[in-house]
C-alpha cells in the first residue's frame, strides 16, 4: 500500500526518463525510415547496426573512463580523448620494435598487438595519474575554480596532440597496412570483418571486468560512491585520493584500448582523440554524469545512430549525430537516462 | 573529560564570519541539541567539528585532542561520524553498499556491524538491495544514519536529521536516535524541531547569529518562556 | 625621405596614433599629441627601416591585430562573464565565410565547375563584416539558449561540438563554400589605394598621394583599416562593460546566487555576453578572410583558432580589454618567434630525424601547451588581470 504510494509520487521521475527513452526510440525510428525511403535496404540497415554496437563498444570504453572522471573529481576532461590517440600511437609504436609473428587467423592482427595492448594501456593509465599528480592536484590543492582544471585538461589535450604530430606526422597511420581484412558472413546476410567481432567481444569482456571491480570491490563501490558524491565521500571517510589513483588508471587504460581499438578498425590520425571526444561526452551526458553503466548504455546509443546516420548522411557527420543527440537530450533531460531532475542540472 | 568541545571558536566562510567566540560542550553518552533560527549557524558549527572549516580562533577537541582542522578520515578512524543535512546518502548504490561505505576506513568483517545496523532499522533489512535513490526521504535518513553506525562511533553527529519529513517520520527518527544513545554513542544533533530536539536532549545550545544564546538542562530550556517565544513555534 | 616612405609612413601613423591614444589614458597630454606623434613615428621607421623588416612588422601588426579582435570577442564571454566556450573556431570560422560569400561574386561560366558556393552578393566590405557578426552571433544565440541554463561544463562541451559541425560542413559541403577546396578571390577593401589607376570614388588628388603605393604595399593600407576597426570594437566594449549591462555580468559571473536574481534571468545575461562576444569573434573572422584572400576550413583548426586566442587571453588577463589586446600580440609575437627560432636550429632539428624540421609548427604549440599550464598553475590572472572597478 504504502509502496504504491510512493510509486505514485515518483511518478513524475519516471514519465521524464520514459519521454527521453521515446524520444531515442523516435529518433532512431525517424532515423530507420529516412535510410529506407533513400534506398537503403533493410539488410544494410542491419549490417549498419552490427557496426554501430562495435563503434558504440569502443565509444563505451572511453565514455566509462569520462564519466567516471567527470564524477570523481567533477572534471570535463578534454584531453580524454587524446589518451585514446596516445594509446593508439604507443601502440603502434611497441608493434615496431618487437618481432612480428604474423597475423592469427582469422584477424589482421599479430600475437604480440595484444601484448603492446596490456603493456600500453596500464601504461596510459599510469600517465594520466601523473598529469592529474602534476596539474590538476596542485590545482585542487590551491583551491582553484574547476573551470581552470578544465581548462588544463584543454592544454594538455592540445599538448599532447602536438607531441603526437611530433613523432608521427599528420598522415593516416594503419596497425597492419597491407594485409588482407576480408569480411566474414554472419547471418541474414551481414557481413563483419573478424577484427570487429574481435573488438566487440574485447569491449564486452573489459566492461564485464570493469563491472565486476565496480560491484564487487571495496574500491569499486568506492569508486563509485565518489563518483556519486564526492563531499559525501570525503565525509564519509572514503580514501579519496586513492579513489582518484584507481579512476585514472582504469580510464586512462580503457582509453587507450578503445583507442587502439578504433585503429586497428579503422584507421590512426593524431586528430582522432579530438575527434572523438564529442561522441564520447555526448555518451556520458546521455548515461548520466558519473554513472558508468550509464556511459555503456549511451555509447551504444551513440555509436548506433551514427552508424544508422551513414546510411544517409555523408560518413563524416558522425560526430555531428552524436552533437545533434547530446543536445536533444540537453533540452530534454539534462541529467540523462538514469539521473535525478535538477540534480545535476 | 567532554567527548568534545567547541572552545572560543570565530569562523566564518571566505571573509564572512558566522561563528563569533562559539563554545560547546558534549559529555560522554549525552545527547545535545543545538537549536536557533535560521541562519544561526548551526549547520556551521557541525561543518567546523567535521573539519571542512577551519577555526580562525580558538580549537575543537575530542577527548582533549586538538582536532581543529583535522581531515574527515582522521576523525572517523577517531570515532566520529557525521551524517550531513542534504546529499547523505549515496543514491547510485544499495542501501548495503552505502552501509559498507560507512565502514570503508575499517578492516575485519562487516557482517556483525551490518547485523546491528539491520537491527537498529528493521526496514532497511528489507530494502537492502535497493538503491538509495529510490527511497523515501524517511527511509533515506535512516540509510545515512546507518551508514554513519557503521562505524560505531563514539561520537554520532546529526544534521538537522528530521528536515523534510512528515510528523509521524520525524517521532521514528527521534526514537532512533535515543536507541543509539543507549547503546552508549553520545550524539550531537543540530535540529530545527526544536522543541522535539530539546524533549530528547539531555543539553541543549541555543545559537542565533553564529553565538551561543542559552544553554542548559533539554527539559530547563523547554521551560523557559523566553525560548518558547522565540524558537519553539514548531 | 622618398615618397614613398612618407606615404608608407603616414599609413602607419594611424595604428600608431591609436596606440599612443590608448597608452595615454593617465596621460591626456599624450592624447592630444598622439596623431602628430604617431605621424613622426611612423615616417621614421618607413624611412629609417629597410623595406623588408618594415614589411614584417606590418604584417605581424596585422596578423596579431586580427587576433586582437577575436580575443576581445573571448574576453567578453569568459573574462567578463564566466562563459567558458571551447569553440571559438565556429565562430571564428563563421564569420570568416559569411564575409567571404557576402563580398564575393559567385563565380559562372566554366569557373564554376572548379569553385562553387551557396552564392555571392558582390557586397561592399563593412556590409560583409556586419554580415560575419551577424550570422555569428545567430549561431551563438542557437547554441546558447538550450545549454546556458545549465552548467559551465555543458556549455564548454556544447561548443566543442559546434566547432566540430561548423568545421565539417565548411569541410564537406561543396556547394556551400567550395568545400575542401579554398574559397578564392575575396575582395581587399581599399585595394583600389595601390593600385594604378587608384579610387574611382576618390578625388584625382587624393588618389594622387597614394600614387607611390603599389600593390604589395596593400598591407600597410589593411593594417590602418583594421587598426581603426579594432579601435572600434575595443571601445564600445569598454563603454558596454561600463554600462548597467557590464555590471550585471560581473555579478553573474562572480556569485549568481547574490546577483539577487533568479537562475532564469542570469541565463539570458549569459545569453547575451555569449552573444557579443561571438559578433566580436565573426567580425574577427571577417577580417581574417579579407587579408588571406582565400579560405578553406584547414585554417580554422582548433590549434590555430581556438587553443591559440585562448592563451592570448589568458596571458594578456582575461577581465581586461588591454589585457586581451595586449597578449593577443604577445602571443603572437612568441608564435612567429618561434617560428624563426625553429628555423634557426632546423639543422639540429633534422640530425634527430629528417621528419622534424616540418612538424616544427608542433613543436611550437607544445611550448605554448606548457606555457599555458604554467600560466594557469602560477598566475591565472594573466599579465594585467582585471582592472579594479567600483563595485
Amino acid at each position: 500500500m504504502a509502496r504504491t504510494a510512493r510509486t505514485r509520487l515518483r511518478a513524475p521521475d519516471l514519465s521524464g526518463r520514459f519521454g527521453l527513452l521515446v524520444m531515442l526510440a523516435v529518433v532512431t525510428l525517424v532515423v530507420a525510415v529516412a535510410a529506407t525511403t533513400q534506398g537503403v535496404a533493410p539488410d544494410r540497415l542491419l549490417a549498419l547496426t552490427v557496426r554501430g554496437v562495435m563503434l558504440g563498444g569502443i565509444l563505451a570504453l572511453g565514455a566509462i573512463g569520462l564519466s567516471l572522471i567527470f564524477g570523481v573529481l567533477n572534471l570535463p576532461h578534454f584531453a580524454h580523448g587524446e589518451l585514446m590517440t596516445v594509446g593508439a600511437y604507443l601502440t603502434l609504436a611497441l608493434l615496431t620494435i618487437l618481432p612480428d609473428g604474423g597475423p592469427l587467423a582469422p584477424f589482421s592482427f599479430s600475437a604480440t598487438f595484444l601484448l603492446a595492448l596490456a603493456v600500453v594501456a596500464p601504461a596510459v593509465g599510469m600517465l594520466s595519474y601523473l598529469l592529474d599528480r602534476g596539474v590538476y592536484r596542485p590545482l585542487r590543492a590551491r583551491g582553484a575554480a574547476p573551470i581552470y582544471m578544465a581548462m588544463s585538461s584543454l592544454a594538455i589535450a592540445f599538448g599532447l596532440r602536438s607531441i603526437v604530430y611530433l613523432l608521427w606526422g599528420a598522415d593516416f597511420r594503419f596497425f597492419y597496412p597491407g594485409r588482407p581484412r576480408p569480411a566474414v558472413e554472419l547471418f541474414a546476410g551481414i557481413r563483419v570483418r573478424p577484427d570487429q567481432l574481435f573488438i566487440l567481444g574485447l569491449a564486452l569482456a573489459l566492461i564485464v571486468l570493469v563491472y565486476l571491480l565496480l560491484e564487487r570491490t571495496k574500491m569499486g563501490k568506492a569508486m563509485r560512491a565518489t563518483a556519486d558524491n564526492p563531499e559525501l565521500a570525503r565525509v564519509a571517510g572514503i580514501d579519496v585520493e586513492r579513489v582518484v589513483l584507481f579512476t585514472w588508471m582504469i580510464g586512462g587504460s580503457l582509453a587507450a584500448i578503445g583507442g587502439a581499438m578504433y585503429g586497428l578498425d579503422a584507421q590512426m590520425r593524431p586528430e582522432m582523440g579530438w575527434w572523438l571526444l564529442l561522441p564520447l561526452f555526448a555518451a556520458v551526458i546521455l548515461g548520466t554524469i558519473g554513472n558508468p553503466y550509464g556511459a555503456l548504455a549511451g555509447g551504444l546509443i551513440i555509436g548506433v545512430a551514427w552508424q544508422l546516420s551513414s546510411a544517409f548522411l555523408n560518413p563524416a557527420y558522425g560526430p555531428a549525430v552524436a552533437f545533434v543527440l547530446m543536445i536533444l537530450v540537453l533540452l530534454v533531460r539534462p541529467e540523462g537516462l538514469f539521473g535525478v531532475p535538477g540534480r545535476r542540472a | 573529560m567532554p567527548i568534545l568541545e567547541i572552545d572560543g571558536v570565530t569562523s566564518g566562510y571566505g571573509e564572512m564570519e558566522v561563528l563569533h567566540d562559539l563554545d560547546l560542550r558534549v559529555d560522554e553518552g549525552e545527547i545535545v541539541s543545538i537549536v536557533g533560527p535560521n541562519g544561526a549557524g548551526k549547520s556551521t558549527a557541525m561543518k567546523l567539528v567535521f573539519g571542512l572549516l577551519k577555526p580562525w580562533t580558538g580549537a575543537v577537541r575530542f577527548r582533549g585532542e586538538d582536532i581543529s582542522a583535522a581531515a574527515p578520515d582522521r576523525l572517523v578512524r577517531k570515532g566520529l561520524a557525521y551524517v550531513p543535512q542534504v546529499a547523505n546518502v549515496f543514491r547510485a548504490l544499495t542501501v548495503e553498499e552505502n552501509l559498507e561505505m560507512g565502514a570503508f576506513t575499517l578492516s575485519g568483517p562487516l557482517a556483525p556491524r551490518k547485523r546491528r545496523v539491520y537491527d537498529l532499522f528493521p526496514r532497511l533489512y528489507e530494502r537492502r538491495r535497493q538503491r538509495a535513490g529510490q527511497m523515501s526521504g524517511g527511509e533515506r535518513q535512516m540509510v545515512a544514519m546507518g551508514r554513519a553506525l557503521m562505524l560505531e562511533p563514539q561520537l554520532l553527529m546529526l544534521d538537522e536529521p528530521s528536515a523534510g519529513l512528515a510528523p509521524m517520520l520525524v517521532d521514528l527518527i527521534f526514537e532512533k536516535v535515543r536507541d543509539v544513545n543507549a547503546e552508549g554513542i553520545a550524539v550531537l544533533m543540530v535540529e530545527q524541531n526544536a522543541r522535539k530536539s530539546l524533549q530528547l536532549a539531555d543539553r541543549g545550545y541555543v545559537l542565533a547569529n553564529g553565538r551561543n544564546e542559552l544553554d542548559g538542562p533539554g527539559a530547563d530550556l523547554l521551560d523557559d518562556p523566553e525560548v518558547a517565544r522565540l524558537y519553539l513555534g514548531g | 625621405m622618398s615618397a614613398l616612405e612618407l606615404v608608407r609612413g603616414l599609413l602607419l601613423a594611424v595604428p600608431l596614433a591609436l596606440l599612443l591614444a590608448a597608452l595615454g589614458r593617465g596621460l591626456p597630454v599624450l592624447r592630444w599629441a598622439a596623431l602628430p606623434l604617431a605621424a613622426v613615428a611612423g615616417v621614421a621607421s618607413a624611412s629609417l627601416l629597410p623595406s623588408g623588416t618594415l614589411g614584417y612588422l606590418v604584417s605581424f601588426a596585422l596578423m596579431a591585430s586580427i587576433y586582437a579582435v577575436l580575443t576581445l570577442g573571448l574576453n567578453v564571454q569568459w573574462g567578463y562573464t564566466g562563459l567558458f566556450n571551447v569553440g571559438v573556431a565556429a565562430f571564428f570560422s563563421v564569420g570568416a565565410f559569411v564575409a567571404a560569400l557576402v563580398t564575393t561574386t559567385a563565380p559562372t561560366g566554366p569557373v564554376a565547375a572548379f569553385s562553387q558556393q551557396a552564392f555571392g552578393l558582390g557586397a561592399p566590405f563593412l556590409v560583409g563584416v556586419a554580415a560575419a557578426g551577424v550570422v555569428s552571433g545567430v549561431v551563438a544565440w542557437l547554441v546558447g539558449r538550450p545549454t546556458l541554463k545549465l552548467r559551465d561544463d555543458y556549455l564548454a562541451i556544447a561548443t566543442i561540438g559546434i566547432a566540430e559541425v561548423v568545421r565539417l560542413v565548411f569541410q564537406n559541403e561543396r556547394w556551400l563554400a567550395n568545400g575542401p577546396q579554398p574559397l578564392r578571390g575575396i575582395p581587399q577593401p581599399l585595394d583600389c589605394l595601390v593600385a594604378s589607376d587608384g579610387c574611382g570614388w576618390l578625388p584625382g588628388v587624393v588618389n594622387g598621394w597614394f600614387a607611390p603605393l603599389a600593390p604589395r604595399d596593400y598591407t600597410y593600407v589593411y593594417l590602418a583599416l583594421v587598426a581603426v576597426i579594432l579601435a572600434l570594437v575595443y571601445l564600445v566594449l569598454e563603454r558596454m562593460i561600463e554600462s548597467p549591462w557590464g555590471r550585471v555580468l560581473r555579478a553573474v559571473r562572480e556569485e549568481e546566487s547574490s546577483a539577487r536574481m533568479n537562475g532564469k534571468d542570469a541565463a539570458a545575461f549569459k545569453v547575451q555576453a555569449f552573444v557579443v562576444g561571438a559578433v566580436v569573434m565573426g567580425i574577427g573572422g571577417a577580417l581574417y578572410a579579407h587579408y588571406m584572400v582565400s579560405i578553406d576550413y584547414s585554417h580554422f583548426d582548433p590549434l590555430y583558432a581556438t587553443f591559440l586566442i585562448w592563451v592570448m587571453l589568458m596571458l594578456g588577463g582575461s577581465g581586461n580589454n588591454r589585457g586581451a589586446i595586449l597578449g593577443a600580440f604577445v602571443i603572437w609575437g612568441i608564435w612567429t618567434g618561434t617560428a624563426s627560432l625553429v628555423d634557426a636550429i632546423r639543422p639540429a632539428l633534422a640530425a634527430i630525424s629528417p621528419d622534424l624540421p616540418a612538424r616544427g609548427p608542433y613543436l611550437r604549440f607544445l611550448f605554448i601547451s606548457l606555457m599555458f599550464l604554467a600560466i594557469l598553475r602560477f598566475r591565472p590572472q594573466g599579465l594585467i588581470g582585471e582592472r579594479r572597478r567600483k563595485a
